[in-house]
Parts: C-alpha cells; structure tokens; sequence
C-alpha cells in the first residue's frame, strides 16, 4: 500500500529530505566519541575535583566555568572525572553483559534439548526479577563498593533481555544452509558458533552492547543518587547524590545538577542513535518507515483513502476487483 | 569397491500441533547402494522425503531406525570415526545462496575442509584452493578466492560449494537438487561438471531431485519417492521406459516432453479453439 501513492507526483518525496541512516550514525558516534575524549582528556585539563579549595557554591563564571558545589569542587572538574567513572562502568558492564548473554543466548540457542532449557530458565529468571531492587539489595549488602564492584553488579543483572534476541537469532542462524555446509566440511561445534555463527551476529551484538553500556550509566547513575554507588569515586551519578544531599535544588545551584543529568541523557540518545543506525543496516524494511508513515500522512492530507487497499480511483470497487492491477491480468489477456 | 549402503531408513519427525502432539514419518524404509563410479537419483514431489535422506546421509539428521554402511561398515557418529565418514561423504546443498556462509571469502570455505581433513598445510593450501577452483572451471582462481559470496552468481556460488565438498577428497557426494535453484540456461553446465568430476574422481553420486528427464540422464538407478515411501527403484531406463507404479506414471507425464512438442501445441490451440467457439 505504501509505494502506491509514489506514482502521483503531488505526494513522491524525495529520499535525501529525511535524516538518513549515516546522519544518526555521524551524529551519534560524533557525540560518543566527543565524550570520550572528554574523559580521557579533561581530567587533565581541569583542576583536581576532590579540591575544594574554591570559593563555595558560585555560579558559572571565569575559572569555573561550570560553578562550584557547597562544598567548593568545581563542577567541571568533577564531570571530567565522573565522564571517566561512568564510562568505565558503562563500558566494563556492558562488556560482562555481552559475554554472559553470548554464553546464555547464543550456547543456549545453538545448543537446543536440556541445555537450552536449562540456559533459558535462567535467563527467564533472570529477566522477571526486577533490576534496581535486585541491584540496590547487592549493593548495599556490600559494605564497600569500588567502581569495579558496581560495574559487576550493573553487567551481571543487565544481560538477559541481550540473551533472549540472541539465543533467537542463534536459532535462526543454526538452521541456516551455511551452519550445516560447514557441519558437513567437518567443522567442530566451537568453530561453528565462533567462525559461522558470531560473525553473523555481530551487527545485533553491538546493538545489544551499546543498549547494555546505556542501561548501566542510568544504572549506576542510580544506583548513585540512593547513595550505593561506588565509595571514594566520582560518577555522574555521584554527583547528583551530591548535589541532592547539599540541596541543589532549594538553593537555586542549577550548574550543579543539570551538566550531569545532561551528559547521562546526551550520551544515552547518541548510542540510542548509532543503535537505530544498526537497527536499519539489520532490517532494511525500517529504512523505509519514516517515508511510508511521511507518505501516509500527506496522502490524508490530499483526501486521498489511503485506507482501502484499492485507492487507485476514488470510487469503491466491489471486493473481487479490488485487488491492484497486476502484471498477470495482462499476460491472461495475452494468452487467451 | 567402496560402496555406501543404506537400509531400511526411517525417519520420524515430532510435530507439535498447538496441545497436540505426533511423530511425522518424513522417510519409511528407504534402501538402496551407491557405489563408487555409479549415481543414484532419488526424485520425489516435494514433501517426499528425499531431501530428508540426503541429510541423513550427510550426517545432518539421525536415522529413527535403519542403518548407513560404508564398505560394509555401519558409520561412526561421533569423533574421529565421524570425521572419516565426513572425509568420504560430502554434500552439495540445494540453494547455493544459503549455503555460503556471507561473511567469508570463497578462499575460506575451500580453505577450510583441506585444513580440516588435513588434504593440504601451510604453503600447500592456496594451491591447492587454487586448484580446486580451476576444476570447477572458475578462472582466473586467485580473482574467484578473494571474491565474497554475494558478489558472484548462483551458478558459481554452486561450483564453489562442489569445490568445497571435493575438498576433502570425498568417494561419494550427495547432491540435494543441485541446479533446482539455478537458472535453467546454466543447469546444464553445473551437471556436466558434476558428471565430469564423478568420471574423473570415480565418484559415486547420489543424485536428489525432482526432474525425471535430468534423473535419466545421469544416473544408473533412480529411486521414486512419495510421501516417505518408496514406490519404485530399478535401472534408470528400466524405470522411466516401463514405469510400474501410477505416481511413477503421473511424474513422467508431467515432464515436457520435446518429441511430443508438436502434438501437444496443436492440441492446445485445438482446445482454444474450442474455447472460442
């Protein structure tokens, strides 16, 4: 139905107007990677964030260009360090959850009979019990929590909903022609799932990472802000519990909390971005789907019935011949 | 001689359909002998089975019941025993597009068996790959093994997966309709080079598909399958000349026959004719 209205003139629309894959794939790696830098490279520019010798609790200004906290950090200062904190938690989580749905998912899709029941239960399990009480009860059972101990928890309750889309996908691939040729060539079982199945699961994965390292930052950024993130270290998330327990909020100190809250949001939506853009390289239908929905909505606006599958005139046709006129009706006509 | 024999194959599948649960039986006592040099064609409707038996031959399925022989012996499953069964048996797939894992290079799906099964080792393998592409008449060999699967069409991509499973140097290949997906201007090239590498490599052939005419051509025996079963088996000639079953009939009646060209155009218009009146 949706390449239909293409062949009036009034509502065709041309394919560079909307923002294209590659748009959201540069926009998105060019804000990961500027955060990226900023982590690596900050710290060094700016000044010791655990100084508080500064004046207290002033706004944004000339040698403190994001403000001070009521203690007297400079806030820049801290975003710097809490960029390298929360990264590495995103990425080090990201990366255990990776591993742990690969070996639930993947095995287990590949695997099938007792082993994949058994993975699945687990995964199952896993995926009913709700992440922030599971994590909160962890981490404060744990007296002390470094950054590392924190990244482990957030990659160890973050990997099922990866393990569910990939052990589907390993079902899928298993029974594929090539998964079987190579059975067949005389290929064992760990060269199959690595050599034949991973690599043709790559796209997903890094899509099931970025999710991953996306839902850790938030999670450690909460985690955080109730106060059980990691002890004697600097996170976005630290800083918003800071910034509550000196009362930000009351006193007006908007430079306080909003950079934080800001970079764990823009961050987010970059890898959201690249994440759509693999999305699209995945499933090219999705490629079209701003254009059809585009395309519908103008027709509307026409007055075209876009909701009859037959809208090639304006009067309704009896059901029979309502069906699009195809290339057989001509060859029929031939042949008789 | 070396032969591969199969006995009284059966497989069940389980088919679950919503609460309720029962066993399909996908092939019912199939037996027959390939031996080397000779090519057995199974062909059947689809549904009939006998993509199911070639999967079994190749390892990909577990019989139900029955038994595989090679030289006399019943097959090994497992380890070692299955590596050397997999050494002497091979199997070209029906879809070439499939059967290409489209992540390597053609360099890498040749490569692999020949490293696998030890045919060639470090300095011996990119000739030996060469070699291989050369006699399934893909030339130049080092342009065909750099190339990824998409970039090449149906009827290569089918060379390459003949090349692959010659690799190891196999006494017996089972071809699962090998030119069904290919255009019909190049199955005739695929199947010469099939025959062409059974006569130089004394392979013996088991022929899967569901075209009488090409059965007859190139095969010494052909087994007709319906719906599991066997319904006829014999010499090639014996069987598509005086057909014994009515599916047998049925089948050989379907197939176009070119003798019969004229006839059958004149009887169409007559009926168009007729139509028209």
């Amino acid at each position: 139905m949706t390449d239909q209205p293409t062949d009036r003139p009034e509502v065709r629309r041309p394919a560079r107007r909307r923002p294209s894959r590659d748009a959201k794939l540069v926009v998105g790696l060019a804000v990961v990677g500027a955060t990226v830098l900023f982590a690596i490279f900050g710290p060094m520019l700016t000044q010791d964030p655990r100084s508080s010798d500064n004046p207290v609790l002033v706004p944004p200004q000339p040698g403190h260009w994001l403000g001070t906290t009521s203690l007297g950090y400079d806030v820049l200062a801290q975003l710097a360090e809490g960029a390298r904190g929360s990264l590495l938690v995103g990425v080090v989580a990201g990366l255990l959850a990776i591993v742990l749905s690969l070996v639930f998912g993947v095995v287990a899709g590949y695997a099938r009979g007792a082993t994949d029941e058994g993975l699945s239960l687990i995964t199952n399990v896993m995926l009913v019990i709700p992440g922030l009480p599971l994590m909160i009860v962890v981490s404060s059972y744990l007296e002390v929590r470094s950054l590392w101990v924190v990244a482990i928890i957030l990659g160890a309750t973050a990997w099922p909903g990866a393990a569910v889309v990939l052990r589907l996908q390993a079902r899928s691939l298993r029974s594929r022609d090539y998964v079987s040729a190579a059975r067949v060539a005389g290929e064992s079982t760990p060269r199959l799932l690595g050599m034949e199945i991973l690599p043709n699961l790559l796209p997903l994965l890094t899509a099931q990472f970025l999710f991953a390292v996306v839902l850790s930052i938030l999670g450690e950024a909460g985690l955080s802000y109730l106060g059980l993130g990691p002890n004697g270290s600097i996170t976005w998330g630290t800083m918003l519990n800071e910034a509550q327990g000196g009362g930000a909020l009351t006193r007006g100190a908007w430079w306080w909390f909003v950079p934080p809250g800001l970079m764990i949001a823009v961050l987010g939506c970059a890898m959201s971005l690249i994440n759509f853009a693999i999305d699209e390289v995945i499933d090219p239908k999705l490629r079209q789907a701003p254009t059809a929905a585009k395309l519908q909505r103008k027709a509307r606006k026409a007055g075209l019935d876009i909701t009859s599958p037959a809208h090639d005139d304006d009067t309704p046709r009896p059901a029979p011949a309502s069906r699009a006129p195809d290339p057989d009706d001509h060859k029929e006509r031939v042949q008789a | 001689m070396s032969t591969l024999e199969v006995r009284h194959l059966v497989k069940d599948f389980r088919v679950r359909d919503g609460l309720r649960r029962g066993t399909l039986r996908a092939v019912d006592d199939v037996s027959f002998t390939l031996a080397a040099g000779r090519t057995v064609a199974v062909v059947g409707e689809s549904g009939s089975g006998k993509s199911t038996v070639a999967r079994m031959i190749a390892q990909l399925e577990t019989p139900t019941a029955g038994e595989i022989l090679l030289d006399g012996e019943p097959i090994g499953r497992r380890g070692r025993a299955l590596a050397r069964y997999r050494n002497q048996v091979q199997m070209v797939f029906q879809d070439p597009f499939a059967s290409l894992n489209p992540y390597h290079p053609v360099s890498y799906h040749l490569e692999r068996p020949l490293r696998i099964h030890g045919v060639a080792r470090g300095k011996e393998v990119t000739p030996a790959v060469h070699r291989l592409l050369r006699s399934v008449e893909l030339d130049p060999p080092e342009v065909f093994a750099a190339k990824r699967p998409h970039e090449m069409s149906g009827g290569q991509r089918q060379r390459i997966a003949i090349a692959r499973a010659l690799a190891p140097g196999a006494r017996f290949l089972v071809a699962d309709e090998p030119v069904s997906m290919l255009d019909v201007s190049i199955r005739l090239g695929v199947l010469s080079l099939l025959a062409r590498l059974q006569r130089e490599e004394n392979l013996g052939v088991l022929y899967i598909t569901h075209d009488l005419a090409t059965a007859r051509h190139f095969s010494d025996e052909i087994v007709v399958m319906l719906r599991g079963d066997v319904v006829e088996q014999g010499p090639s000639d014996q069987v598509i000349l005086d057909p014994q079953h009515d599916y047998t009939k049925t089948l050989l009646a379907a197939a176009p026959d070119p003798s019969r060209h004229g006839r059958l155009r004149d009887e169409v218009r007559a009926e168009l004719a007729a139509q028209a009146s």
